[in-house]
């Protein structure tokens, strides 16, 4: 017998503390843990808090370069895929009509297709051995194999950007699909062309779902680790790495810790700082 | 709606002089031609990642039945899966009619904790849990992996199922009540069942995160991997990957069976 406060804890205590237990604390313990003043077992009782650890980063300067490309990269594929799948979105709101469902499925098809099949694809592709050397060679327009396919930071931008162009591809067209095609009608009956309209009432209208684009892109992207190892080689190296190898292979969980604070604490003001800049409600009123 | 479009479109609303449908065709072909080469690679006779497909064989995949690792692995994702999906569509669906049906100090944060996990990068997440898991000396398993899945899920369930909720009159679950049906009765016999499509698609949604989540999985993972784990830990192996492909590609298979079943079911809302 549930009366309606009763029902009210129900639901909301269960997903609290499950989020509070599973979501706030560890970014809380990574936070606590990044303040530790050696980089021993974790151990708050002498010396603790201790910026130690964010004094290294700064002083490191492959740490603040490999942050500052990550960020550059990150943010390049955000948008080349954004731009990519804008047509699609585009396509998908305004033209395909009747089959707009087989056509919605068809795109989200390579998305649900394993993360790493699809960068295994990538190797098979880019490899030194791989399809695109095999029909260069074949096709007599270069005499060797090239191996500066694979393994390089170009390679990494162009698997994340295949990648990502499906799950681009959503928001933008839930956005356009709520353009009020009275407005369109609208601009027409008043002389206003094609390219007028798209840029004058569909692009600004359709910018939320980009914004959202471009975020649900760019934040993952950031911290991404896995991609750089199996197509980046040495001089695709991602932050992501940085941080992941000082829990796995190097055993330095302070430091570690710190540049993860430091990648979500940039990460996190730069979202901010768009969104503010951007001011989302003078645009969607 | 498809009324007004066609007018709209017979009058020349919308239309810019591109040719859309070729443009969504090359993208199209873009998309799918790396997954098909490898799904034809999966039945290659090549001793690695190389090219071009020397001969044909149906081996790898025999190949992949015998290895007992593997279908381990496979078999830990399904597991994972399983488990994450049905906490998140559960928090998921209690976070949804707590914001819809109730008001609250602390609605709007409870969305925003539930989006939250969406706008993270995964590998922060990942590191916090390792460490709160070593604080409290939880042994990581399978369970650690769940844990973990079912917050970073959790975004897609709530999203899917407010959704939902907006479209559904609060007025059907007042009439219940006033009828004298307790809250419970009432989430039994008229939420649940109008949700019904909506949680499944939610949660085959939520399976599909899971199953494929390396980043979360490979730092909380102890010694049982899931398979995408597995499979990343086997890449150096040259020999082992046409085997490893063959597996993943039956798994794809799968997946995009629950893809187009989720879809489908939501669409039909």
């Amino acid at each position: 017998m549930l009366g309606r406060r009763g029902a009210l804890a129900f639901l909301a205590v269960p997903p609290f503390a499950w989020l509070a237990l599973l979501f706030v604390v560890p970014l809380g313990v990574v936070v606590a843990v990044s303040l530790q003043p050696a980089s021993g077992p974790i151990d708050f009782a002498s010396g603790w808090p201790d910026t130690v650890q964010y004094r290294q980063i700064v002083e490191t300067p492959v740490y603040v370069r490999q942050l500052g490309f990550s960020l550059l990269m990150a943010l390049g594929i955000a948008v080349s895929a954004t731009v990519l799948a804008y047509p699609v979105a585009y396509f998908l709101a305004f033209r395909a009509r009747h089959r707009t469902a087989t056509f919605l499925i068809l795109l989200l098809l390579p998305f649900a297709t394993s993360f790493l099949l699809r960068i295994m694809a990538w190797r098979l592709l880019l490899g030194r051995d791989g399809a695109i050397n095999w029909m260069l060679t074949t096709t007599g327009l270069v005499d060797e194999p090239s191996g500066l396919l694979i393994y390089s930071r170009t390679a990494v931008v162009i698997t994340l950007i295949y990648i990502w162009i499906p799950f681009a591809a959503l928001p933008i067209y839930a956005a356009l699909q709520r353009v009020d095609r009275g407005h369109l009608e609208a601009a027409a009956d008043l002389g206003a062309g094609p390219w007028t309209r798209f840029f004058r009432i569909t692009v600004p209208l359709s910018l939320p779902g980009v914004l959202a684009a471009l975020f649900m892109v760019f934040i993952p992207t950031v911290g991404e680790y896995v991609t750089p190892v199996l197509v980046g080689g040495p001089d695709g190296v991602m932050y992501g790495q940085l941080v992941q190898d000082f829990f796995t292979r190097a055993g330095n969980w302070p430091l570690g810790s710190a540049l993860a604070v430091a990648m979500l604490a940039t990460t996190v003001a730069l979202v901010a700082v768009a969104i503010r800049v951007i001011d989302l409600r003078r645009l969607t009123t | 709606m498809t009324a007004a479009r066609r007018a709209s479109s017979a009058i020349g609303v919308g239309r810019t002089r591109l040719p859309l449908g070729v443009i969504y065709g090359v993208m199209l072909t873009f998309l799918y031609l790396p997954i098909l080469l490898l799904f034809v690679f999966s039945f290659s006779t090549n001793r690695g990642l190389t090219f071009p497909i020397e001969g044909l064989t149906l081996d790898r995949f025999a190949a992949a039945f015998d290895n007992a690792q593997l279908l381990n692995a496979a078999r830990n994702s399904l597991v994972v899966g399983v488990l994450a999906a049905t906490a998140a569509t559960g928090l998921g669906l209690a976070v949804g009619l707590a914001a819809m049906r109730f008001r609250f100090r602390g609605r709007q944060l409870l969305v925003g904790l539930a989006i939250a996990p969406l706008l993270i990068p995964y590998v922060v997440l990942a590191v916090g849990l390792f460490l709160l898991f070593n604080l409290l000396d939880v042994p990581r398993s399978l369970l650690t992996i769940a844990a973990a899945h079912s917050v970073i899920a959790l975004p897609y369930a709530t999203l899917i199922l407010l959704a939902r909720l907006v479209g559904l009159d609060p007025a059907l679950e007042d009439a219940a009540m006033d009828l004298g049906a307790t809250y419970s009765t009432t989430l039994r016999r008229i939420v649940l069942p109008l949700l019904g499509p909506s949680l499944i698609s939610a949660w085959l949604t939520c399976f599909i995160v899971s199953f494929d989540e390396i980043a979360i999985a490979n730092l909380l993972a102890g010694r049982d991997a899931t398979f995408p784990v597995f499979l990343y830990g086997q890449v150096r192996f040259a020999q082992q990957l046409p085997v490893l492909i063959a597996m993943a590609v039956l798994l794809m298979i799968g997946t995009l069976a629950i893809t187009i079943a989720a879809t489908r079911i939501r669409s039909r809302d």
